[in-house]
């Protein structure tokens, strides 16, 4: 034991207030404090609620069982609501990791241009999760906007983007994967720490572009991918300014991303209970795919100890 | 071989701008129509310089809306976002401390915690907090969209614990030798080698606090109380023809401290986000 701790020790008999125990209480309080008042106390009444029949201005939530749960099984937009959600998170988030790991693949080169390329390939990220943005790309996506000019300007024929149900979801994915300059930034962190000598090996025993992409970069970066995998799926499942501004949802539900679904529920029609049984179907579904990440990542994640 | 060289070179480099304008191009396609008349920004033209430039929409925008101006909206906004970024990180910082550097009871349970809240749905704690505020009476008010920022967010604690383990122990052992108790040690040793930490957490706090929709849309009811981002809004939904230009002048405006925030501290930003990760 060092002398230090030995002081720490000896101190923490002399002084309640400087023991360990205090010290990290004191410190810790406001997550403590504010882990139990808003997220543990919510999460218990949100389990309680999905089995009442609460709404705003209701005297006393009844005890309803099981049955907002199998009306959620019958409700056609709760249905629609999970495939859409499900089809933009599937979509968007692997083309998002994608060409963050490209772009950053590409900025590697040492230039001094690199900067400026990685802040011009940043900005959507700073920018895109506000209303104003939000609104452009509504603009853009628009009958007589921006994308329908490009097209017809090559000859195709417009489309009423926001009218076609099945097509209606890209504008928002495209919008998801422009903003991938984040995932790109923690990319390119972990190109750098790649030690050069593996690829000088690689290239003395006569590897090519590609070989040396697929049997040293990818590996070596896995454990980030596991990391960007993970959290740009959670936020995916989370996404409500693009979908609440750009579509409402519409056009009949075929943009009903799930938080926008849960958030109508409860403060546009005061179905409150309801909606916490949604929230509950949409914390399993994303605990299910998260785990289901984590499980398989043991087959692709490359870690250190195992190189050897 | 020297010329096949600079050619592949600047094809790179002409490609990787290219690319660069085909991603800011909607950013400048706002400000351009800003400068627009609505006529001209619904005719879905690609260029980005208006015939005839004019600042009037930045006039018409800025009289907001019922009474109640822009400057009310902006400054809505900057008070909300600078409050619960100074919030955020001290408290951040705390439990950032305690976490990564003090052996407490429970150090390990809290810190699973903590984990385990940045992968929670907001969905599921929004509604029952809202009640919650709703029966304290906070309804509506700044408080809610203020006070979760108090208690620390994981994901800047996470940030600042990955950086406080590059900080060596020897100082905070050297420093508890010379009789120095921890409270100070968290704020003369840690605090102030916290610092590119700190810095990263407050733009990048602020900005998501700035561009944040969801909260004052929940919490805010009167206009006058209005944030910018819901301010920026009330131009799609009323109920005559959207006065797009003004809209885009609007947002032009509500991007200005972001991008100067982004153009001061970009090093700072870009290491950051490097070193811990970040959502978004």
């Amino acid at each position: 034991m060092s002398t230090a701790a030995v002081a720490v020790k000896k101190n923490s008999f002399r002084k309640f207030m400087n023991s360990n125990n205090t010290v990290g209480h004191v410190f810790a309080f406001p997550f403590i404090f504010g882990f139990i008042c808003f997220s543990l106390i919510p999460i218990i009444m949100s389990l309680y609620y999905s089995f009442t029949d609460f709404s705003l201005g209701s005297k006393q939530a009844e005890f309803i069982g099981f049955a907002n749960f199998i009306k959620l099984f019958q409700d056609e937009v709760f249905g629609k609501s999970i495939l859409k959600t499900l089809q933009y998170v599937a979509i968007s988030v692997p083309l998002k990791l994608a060409f963050a790991l490209l772009v950053a693949f590409v900025l590697t080169r040492p230039t001094r241009m690199v900067t400026l390329y990685r802040s011009l390939y940043y900005v959507p990220s700073l920018v895109g999760g506000s209303v104003a943005v939000a609104l452009v790309w509504k603009q853009l996506f628009a009958r007589r906007g921006l994308f329908n000019s490009l097209l017809t300007g090559v000859g195709l024929q417009k489309i009423n983007w926001f009218g076609n149900e099945s097509l209606a979801i890209y504008p928002l994915i495209l919008m998801a994967v422009w903003q991938f300059g984040s995932s790109m930034i923690i990319f390119a962190a972990g190109l750098k720490e790649i030690p050069p000598e593996y690829y000088e090996a690689a290239e003395i025993d006569g590897a090519n572009g590609p070989a040396k992409f697929f049997r040293i970069t990818l590996p070596c970066l896995s454990p980030i991918i596991l990391y960007n995998l993970i959290m740009q799926t959670i936020s995916a499942f989370m996404t409500f300014t693009q979908a609440f501004i750009i579509t409402a949802g519409g056009p009949n539900n075929a943009t009903m991303l799930y938080a926008l679904e849960v958030y109508n529920q409860a403060f546009k029609y005061n179905k409150m209970g309801y909606a916490c049984a949604m929230s509950w179907i949409m914390l399993i579904v994303m605990s299910i795919i998260t785990l289901a990440i984590f499980k398989t990542s043991r087959l692709w994640v490359f870690s250190e100890s195992d190189e050897g | 071989m020297r010329e096949k060289k600079l050619i592949r070179k600047i094809v790179y480099h002409v490609l990787v701008i290219l690319f660069g304008i085909a991603m800011v191009y909607p950013v400048m396609w706002m400000i351009s129509g800003s400068f627009k008349d609505n006529a001209e920004i619904l005719r879905g033209t690609l260029a980005l310089i208006p015939r005839e430039p004019k600042m009037t929409n930045y006039a018409t925008g800025w009289k907001g809306f019922g009474g109640t101006t822009f400057a009310t909206f902006f400054k809505n906004s900057f008070i909300v976002s600078s409050i619960a970024t100074f919030g955020c990180v001290l408290s951040s910082s705390l439990v950032a401390y305690a976490l990564s550097r003090i052996r407490f009871r429970g150090r390990g349970f809290w810190f699973t915690c903590m984990l385990a809240t940045m992968m929670l749905p907001t969905q599921v704690i929004m509604i029952p907090q809202y009640l919650i505020y709703y029966r304290l009476g906070m309804v509506p008010g700044y408080v809610p969209l203020i006070l979760p920022y108090f208690c620390g967010q994981a994901f800047f604690i996470y940030q600042m614990m990955q950086f406080m383990q590059g900080i060596p122990r020897e100082l905070d052992e050297a420093a508890e030798i010379d009789g120095c108790s921890k409270y100070r040690i968290y704020s003369q040793i840690i605090l102030p080698l916290l610092k590119p930490s700190i810095v990263t957490t407050i733009i990048i706090q602020f900005y998501w606090k700035w561009d944040d929709y969801m909260g004052p849309l929940l919490y805010l009811s009167r206009p006058q109380s209005y944030t910018a981002s819901i301010a920026i809004k009330l131009f799609a939904d009323s109920a005559s023809v959207t006065d797009y230009g003004a809209m885009f002048a609007m947002s032009t405006l509500s991007l200005i401290p972001v991008f100067l925030i982004f153009l001061v501290f970009n090093r700072y930003l870009v290491q950051g986000i490097g070193t811990s990760g970040l959502k978004g």
